[in-house]
């Protein structure tokens, strides 16, 4: 495939690989913020690779993983009303509410569909007129693009039985949160490649300057992963502290425009929840006002559904990069693929998922 | 949040008032919607969830591989040279 | 006075429709119409002398030696997909299962359950191609049973299967008896099922020309016993990927396995569609191949008259099993480096991270 196999050419990773053994002198700490990258690092085993010197922390990247247990159990009631079609991504099926999950409504007869894309949630609303589609809209900036057309194509389609659930949270609150935490051990930052594509990085340069991490926007082959993580090694070890580009076939600095401009017409900032860290400021994005009556929180009544975590998770403090999965007391234990306790080993990229399946 | 794959633009045309995409990637098609970017028949892009959010440059594609395959023969000059 | 043109002698109540264009209630219900549907649609189809007999079990003759017997319900949708369809995978699913214990499977029964409203053209298609399959894999359907149930209950319909087979004299092949140091011979590339099932649900909106690689392989695993007494597992890696059924081996034979990533095979299309939906080819189910665990001594005449057999033109070694890390698989990357592969947790959902 092209643009998939020049960038996991063995050798060219080797390449890169021994100039990070090269250029490292003493210890960094770095974080890479999407779940993306860490399913490509432990699928490809390139933490094995890189020099000892060298700790990849595991961030909260995965929006799946960090969708506050609340907002999945109000899914989980939108869902189990007979008049409803409730839609979501694949990966959100799994993860758990406090009780149920979406495959549990579905087996008790909740109409619950796996769609690929927001606008086949809309072709569902067109085609099922005397039922209500609910779209589980969930993601980074990545997915905000084409979760808000959904809302704009409803819109221009005057579909009165569509709505959404949203749960949207950005990268650069959450980067200040972690940077700004007294425990913070992160030294240098992988930045999300697809987030970028849509945001470009102009965003980061602000967080450098007043953290002094330096930044390097990087994508999701091995290759990308490795000229990434060379790139920030490379700033670490000469001091300089800036946001550089390591993804330049996919990423500008002003991104896109357009996606962007859709973005501001739809949705707004907002406090966030982000389950096992807590709330983060302005960390999210909410539906505007003018677009209410596509706002499913607003038209079901989910109000009054309050939710609390399990005692034994730490998926929060792991999220942060305080912790491993390996310090978990509920790790491969209590806490399997098979029976998750928190998000982190529900989702396919959860740190503690990853670790399971890949680790030796 | 960014499982973002490269795919060739075949066809071009409206639907529903929105720009679509027939899309190749690699012997599997599937539609895609590009009102986010200006792309044209040929132009590779990323595709997220049915969406296009980046066209793929090649020229800085081409400049990447490049340079890092660059990286291993500068050091293996300089290794040959030090041992004349 | 009398109309002479009335006749009311012989007036009987109009005579039920035959009902020849679909399933309906009657077929099911054991009486004449039930019997018609079989004489017209399936004993055609299946000729043999103990279906002919028409009794309520098949007489047949003894075998001499152990007996292997399998069973599968087929709930595939949609019926028919590209490269095969709910017959063929009917068949040629119980005629591997049987075979992979080292057995020459013998005779086949199918349970039918039809739904009402089904095509009776279509249930003649799926009959053909079980027709079909039966033939090329050399086996009798002996026994058979329709039930019919209402609309909205079958997706048209399922099948259950039952197999019989003689096991070789000598033969002792088991997922219990792999042994340290045997290579692992995967028969083809994997995925091409589960995608190609998956692209004809239509419910993701892909289209590629890629077809499910339904097959026997009870001929070819004939042709690789003729070569060797040291094959010590079969089996064929259906739901839950090439990965989940080395990790069952892995736990039979409590030993561990190393596969080596390079060497396994996925066609480019398959591999692009895994890709755009964020599944891993390991994980996909395929129906027409076969992983054999065979004595390191023997594996190069295993490997090289599979490569001489239909359906196992593409075979390849791609790993070996191990002593350490018993019940564990590994897989070494292109970069040298190791991941440990589990099997599927549950059901394989396209990602967007």
């Amino acid at each position: 495939m092209k643009y998939v196999t020049e960038y996991r050419d063995a050798a060219l990773v080797k390449n890169v690989i021994e100039e990070i053994h090269r250029t490292v002198t003493r210890p960094w700490t770095l974080m890479e913020i999407c779940g993306g990258q860490t399913h490509a690092i432990v699928r490809h085993g390139i933490d094995q690779l890189l020099p000892h010197q060298i700790e990849l922390v595991h961030g909260p990247g995965c929006p799946v993983c960090v969708t506050p247990l609340e907002l999945i159990d109000k899914a989980l009631e939108i869902a189990s009303r007979p008049d409803v079609i409730f839609c979501s991504y694949g990966d959100m099926l799994r993860v758990p509410g406090s009780k149920r999950d979406l495959f549990s409504i579905k087996a008790q007869g909740g109409d619950v569909r796996v769609v690929y894309s927001p606008l086949d949630a809309v072709t569902l609303a067109q085609q099922n007129p005397a039922k209500q589609i609910v779209f589980f809209a969930i993601g980074f900036e990545t997915t905000a693009p084409p979760n808000v057309m959904s809302v704009l194509q409803a819109q221009r389609l005057g579909l009165k039985n569509f709505s959404i659930l949203v749960s949207h949270v950005r990268v650069p609150p959450a980067i200040s949160a972690i940077l700004g935490s007294p425990h913070n051990r992160v030294q240098g930052f992988l930045l999300a490649g697809h987030v970028c594509s849509i945001m470009g990085y102009w965003e980061y340069p602000p967080l450098v300057e007043k953290y002094k991490i330096p930044m390097a926007v990087t994508g999701f082959e091995p290759l990308d992963v490795a000229q990434g993580i060379l790139t920030t090694v490379q700033l670490l070890e000469a001091g300089k502290v800036e946001v550089a580009n390591a993804y330049q076939r996919a990423v500008t600095l002003e991104g896109l425009k357009p996606a962007q401009d859709a973005i501001n017409k739809v949705f707004m900032e907002c406090d966030r929840k982000w389950r096992g860290i807590g709330e983060i400021p302005m960390s999210g994005w909410g539906l505007r006002p003018e677009f209410d009556q596509f706002n499913a929180e607003k038209r079901f009544d989910v109000d009054a559904i309050r939710a609390e975590e399990s005692p034994l998770c730490i998926a929060g403090q792991i999220l942060q990069g305080l912790k491993k999965p390996h310090d978990c007391s509920a790790f491969g234990k209590q806490c399997t693929p098979d029976n998750p306790l928190g998000a982190t080993m529900v989702s396919s990229e959860g740190a503690c998922a990853a670790y399971y399946r890949y680790r030796e | 949040m960014c499982l973002g794959v490269p795919g060739k633009i075949i066809d071009i045309y409206q639907k529903g008032g929105l720009k679509m995409a027939k899309v190749d990637f690699g012997g599997v098609f599937r539609e895609a919607c590009l009102d986010y970017v200006e792309a044209k028949v040929d132009d590779y892009c990323l595709i997220h969830v049915g969406f296009a959010i980046s066209i793929l440059s090649e020229s800085e594609a081409m400049e990447t591989l490049d340079l890092l395959k660059q990286i291993g023969e500068f050091e293996e000059q300089l290794g040959t040279e030090t041992q004349t | 006075m009398t109309d002479e043109t009335i006749n009311v002698e012989g007036a009987v109540c109009a005579p039920s429709l035959p009902h020849t264009e679909q399933i309906v209630m009657g077929h099911g219900a054991g009486g004449r119409m039930s019997h018609q549907l079989i004489q017209k649609m399936f004993m055609p189809a299946f000729q043999n002398s103990a279906l002919q007999a028409g009794d309520d079990a098949a007489l047949v003759l003894p075998e001499h030696g152990r007996l292997s017997i399998s069973t599968d319900a087929h709930v595939v949708f949609p019926l028919f997909f590209p490269g095969g369809d709910i017959g063929r995978l009917a068949i040629c699913g119980t005629v591997n299962d049987v075979a992979m214990l080292g057995a020459q499977p013998l005779y086949i029964t199918a349970g039918f359950i039809l739904e009402e409203g089904l095509p009776m053209d279509t249930l003649k298609r799926v009959i053909e191609s079980m027709r079909a399959a039966a033939e090329e894999a050399g086996v009798q359907i002996v026994a058979g049973d329709t039930k019919v149930v209402q609309r909205g209950k079958a997706d048209g319909l399922y099948v259950t299967t039952a197999g019989v087979g003689v096991v070789r004299e000598g033969v002792n092949i088991s997922g219990a008896n792999a042994k340290v140091g045997d290579a692992v011979i995967l028969s083809g590339s994997i995925g091409d099922h589960g995608i190609a099932v998956l692209g004809a649900r239509g419910e993701l909106g892909f289209e590629s020309a890629i077809q499910s690689d339904v097959a026997p392989l009870n001929h070819l695993i004939d042709a690789m016993l003729e070569v060797s007494n040291n094959i010590h597992v079969l089996r064929d890696p259906t739901r839950g990927g090439l990965a989940t059924t080395l990790n069952e081996i892995a736990a039979q034979s409590k030993i561990g396995i190393m596969l080596n990533e390079q060497a396994i095979s996925v066609h480019p299309e398959v591999n692009a569609a895994c890709e755009m939906l964020g599944f891993d080819p390991l994980y996909v189910a395929n129906e027409g191949k076969l992983i054999a665990i065979v004595a390191k001594e023997d594996a190069e005449k295993v490997l090289a008259v599979m490569k001489r057999t239909h359906y196992g033109e593409d075979a390849v070694i791609i790993g070996e099993v191990q002593g350490s890390l018993k019940g564990r698989v590994l897989l070494k990357t292109a970069y040298g480096t190791t991941r440990v592969i589990d099997m599927l947790a549950g059901e394989m959902l396209p990602r967007i991270c």
